[in-house]
């Protein structure tokens, strides 16, 4: 030990181990290569100390929690004993006799830690009665389904509802046996403050609660001979889709995706970053009205349709400040939608649909907002999320490793780098920053990737000088709760900015409730993913993306671009 | 319930309170007033507190003492703590409870009137069997006791 300096260890089963500032044993029983098991513990989340997995054994057989034990020098612990086994055991078996284990028809069948764990110690038996008889499924949600047949009260959800979100639209109740997590009165979930961020599906180790599965009505209209089927993909579901097929972590699989998808059925497909063109011209013209004409400031931005509706339920006081624009999956399915309509023929044509796939659980409310309807039904038909995708590949009996990617569709087949940046959290912003500078932009790309719009932490604040006088004031957050700290440092006059990006989901989309799980994985890997399609673009600029010049002139002609791309 | 009257009460009850708002405290002091915690004070109070209102509902459910339904005129609540468990609290339990016919899902008569609870331990162990009404105590019941004690409070 003398030759080991000044440095802190603790002997984890019998081997020397350094201290390095971490916050729990767990943490560096983890790096050293052990894989503890655990339900209840996120390095981003509060530690709660729930699911008695991560216990270790102590130097005098006491058992301890490691997620809630700090480290501290010449500790001595074991992280495999017999008396841990059993214990580990014993607590899973708790666990799985009052769990629904209708294993084959969940749809977290083969995605489920318990599952997981359960394969992992070996258990076949399960020697005790269930002792609860729970509620129904709660199926009101556009997005989510409560099963609490399935909750192991780990209480991850409620931590990332809260914590994270700062919504809490679910917390536990009652104590006990007879505790359980529910709404307020065990309202339905489309009845509370639930901006269906879908987070906490994402976080749920079990079936609790799982993303709703639309693929069904889908599949049904591709079937339809009497439907033309036109597919949207949103730039974060590109770096996300390959984790479930085994391709390295944020590679684009953009081109595969699009073959996929023709292969389905899908008739025509396009990309959701051109959609997003529209709204960086949109959103920046209107930025710049609001600073030419003394408008509402801050301009926050709209497209994220979590944060829309926490917004509408929290801060209503903020309506005149939030953007006018649609988001870019309704602008680009309004685009879709009027030009099939334009170049409708026959007596009984086709019907149109719009389908979406995105990274989002919260698309799937938005398409059914009042605001975004064409002729009285769902601009967008469809809204499924990467991960609904990658069953629809499966299921389809489609080799997607093998597939040979392929371009979009014309005539809206290109997209601006700026459009591809969507996915990521600062990508609005900066794209926003690109058009607000013309075309100066073009020499200054580097510059403004380093005024501090790219990286992950929750709030970034960025300044550029607005013509010679002028300095704007940039922020953006990420993860409601660092947006409702910055809207209550704004209320209370201590800050002040001229333009607000907010994402939902931390990270931005390529984080989001819809995507293969990223929590403490892929958010770096996506993102480089997402600036790697900019870079390969051979348009930067949004205003120079000759599909939006092509529809400024034609489709979007006159009064209509406001028409099909605001919903104020 | 007049709801305006409720938010005034609450305001007040929130204000009695300093600044760090302690939810606990302050969902007793409002059943101490309207005998349970009803439903519209969840709504405000969310707001007023900066809770969500799943946190609310959460804190309320946790502790036994607090109740979402309203509660009869007159609480009973028998001691079936381990010294009134042995001198037959159970039976007195059980007589009240045919007398009004209640049970252990339904605590509270439909006329508001009477509700019949057990405590776990009222500390008065030399009195027991022992049951209180509205936290009047009455010592060393029998079930014919308890049944004259209804018709006196009738």
């Amino acid at each position: 030990m003398n030759t080991m300096n000044n440095k802190k260890f603790m002997m984890i089963d019998g081997l020397p181990v350094a201290i390095e500032g971490e916050k729990n044993i767990l943490d560096v029983i983890r790096k050293a290569g052990i894989e503890l098991p655990t339900l209840c513990y996120y390095s981003v989340l509060s530690t709660y100390g729930a699911c008695r997995m991560c216990v270790v054994e102590g130097k005098h057989g006491e058992i301890m929690a490691s997620c809630s034990t700090p480290p501290r020098s010449g500790m001595e612990i074991k992280t495999n004993t017999p008396r841990l086994q059993k214990y580990r055991r014993m607590v899973l078996e708790l666990m799985l006799a009052d769990h629904c284990r209708d294993c084959t028809t969940c749809d977290k069948n083969f995605d489920c830690k318990l599952q997981d764990l359960a394969q992992r110690f070996g258990l076949k038996d399960v020697r005790f009665e269930p002792y609860s008889i729970w509620d129904d499924k709660d199926e009101s949600s556009l997005a989510i389904t409560r099963d609490p047949n399935k909750c192991i009260i780990c209480g991850d959800c409620v931590r990332m509802c809260s914590e994270i979100q700062n919504v809490g639209a679910i917390d536990f109740a009652f104590r006990g046996s007879k505790m359980e997590v529910t709404t307020a009165f065990k309202m339905p979930i489309s009845e509370t403050n639930c901006v269906n961020c879908g987070q906490c599906a994402a976080i749920c180790p079990t079936g609790a609660i799982t993303v709703k599965n639309d693929t069904r009505s889908l599949w049904e209209d591709l079937y339809d001979d009497n439907t033309t089927v036109v597919a949207q993909i949103a730039p974060a579901v590109r770096v996300a889709l390959g984790d479930e097929f085994d391709i390295p972590r944020g590679t684009n699989v953009m081109g595969k995706i699009v073959a996929a998808l023709r292969r389905m059925g899908f008739d025509e497909v396009y990309d959701t970053a051109t959609g997003a063109d529209l709204t960086v011209i949109e959103e920046a013209r209107e930025f710049i009205e609001h600073l030419e004409n003394d408008g509402t400031l801050p301009l926050f931005t709209s497209c994220c349709p979590a944060w829309f509706r926490y917004a509408e339920i929290n801060h209503p006081e903020l309506y005149d400040n939030i953007s006018s624009c649609k988001s870019p999956m309704e602008m680009l399915g309004s685009v879709l939608k009027e030009r099939a309509k334009v170049n409708e023929t026959g007596k009984k044509p086709k019907k149109t649909k719009v389908v979406a796939i995105m990274p989002c659980t919260a698309k799937k409310f938005e398409i059914h907002r009042d605001e975004f309807q064409y002729d009285g039904e769902p601009t967008v038909a469809h809204s499924i999320t990467t991960i609904e995708l990658a069953n629809m590949i499966r299921e389809a009996g489609l080799r997607f490793e093998e597939i040979l990617p392929e371009a979009v569709d014309m005539p809206f087949g290109i997209a601006s780098g700026s459009g591809m940046i969507f996915g990521v959290t600062g990508g609005v912003t900066e794209a926003v920053i690109r058009y607000v500078m013309g075309s100066a932009a073009r020499d200054h790309l580097a510059d403004i990737s380093f005024t501090g719009v790219r990286g992950f932490d929750g709030l970034k604040e960025v300044k550029i000088p607005y013509k010679e006088d002028r300095e704007l004031s940039i922020a953006i957050v990420s993860g409601l709760k660092n947006a409702e700290n910055l809207i209550q440092a704004m209320q209370a006059g201590e800050v002040h900015y001229d333009f607000v990006e907010v994402m939902a989901c931390e990270g931005g989309c390529i984080a989001g409730a819809g995507q293969p799980f990223v929590i403490g994985r892929a958010k770096p890997e996506r993102s480089e993913g997402m600036y790697e399609a900019d870079r390969l673009s051979n348009v930067k600029l949004s205003a120079e993306n000759p599909v939006a010049e092509g529809l400024y002139a034609n489709l979007l002609a006159g009064d209509k671009a406001h028409h099909l791309l605001h919903y104020k | 319930m007049d709801n305006q009257e409720l938010y005034q009460k609450i305001d007040e009850i929130i204000r009695a309170h300093d600044d760090d708002k302690p939810i606990v405290a302050i969902l007793q002091d409002i059943q101490e007033e309207y005998r349970y915690l009803p439903r519209e004070a969840f709504d405000y109070l969310s707001k007023k507190l900066g809770v969500s209102l799943a946190k609310i509902y959460s804190i309320a459910t946790f502790y036994e003492n607090f109740s979402l339904s309203p509660k009869g005129k007159y609480v009973i609540k028998i001691c079936d703590g381990t010294a009134c468990h042995v001198r037959k609290s159970i039976p007195i339990l059980e007589a009240l409870r045919k007398e009004l016919g209640l049970s252990s899902e339904k605590s509270t008569t439909d006329d508001l009137m009477y509700t019949v609870e057990t405590v776990s331990c009222l500390g008065a162990c030399g009195l027991a069997p022992v049951l209180t009404v509205n936290d009047k105590v009455h010592p060393a019941m029998t079930p014919e006791k308890a049944i004259e004690l209804l018709s006196e409070l009738k």
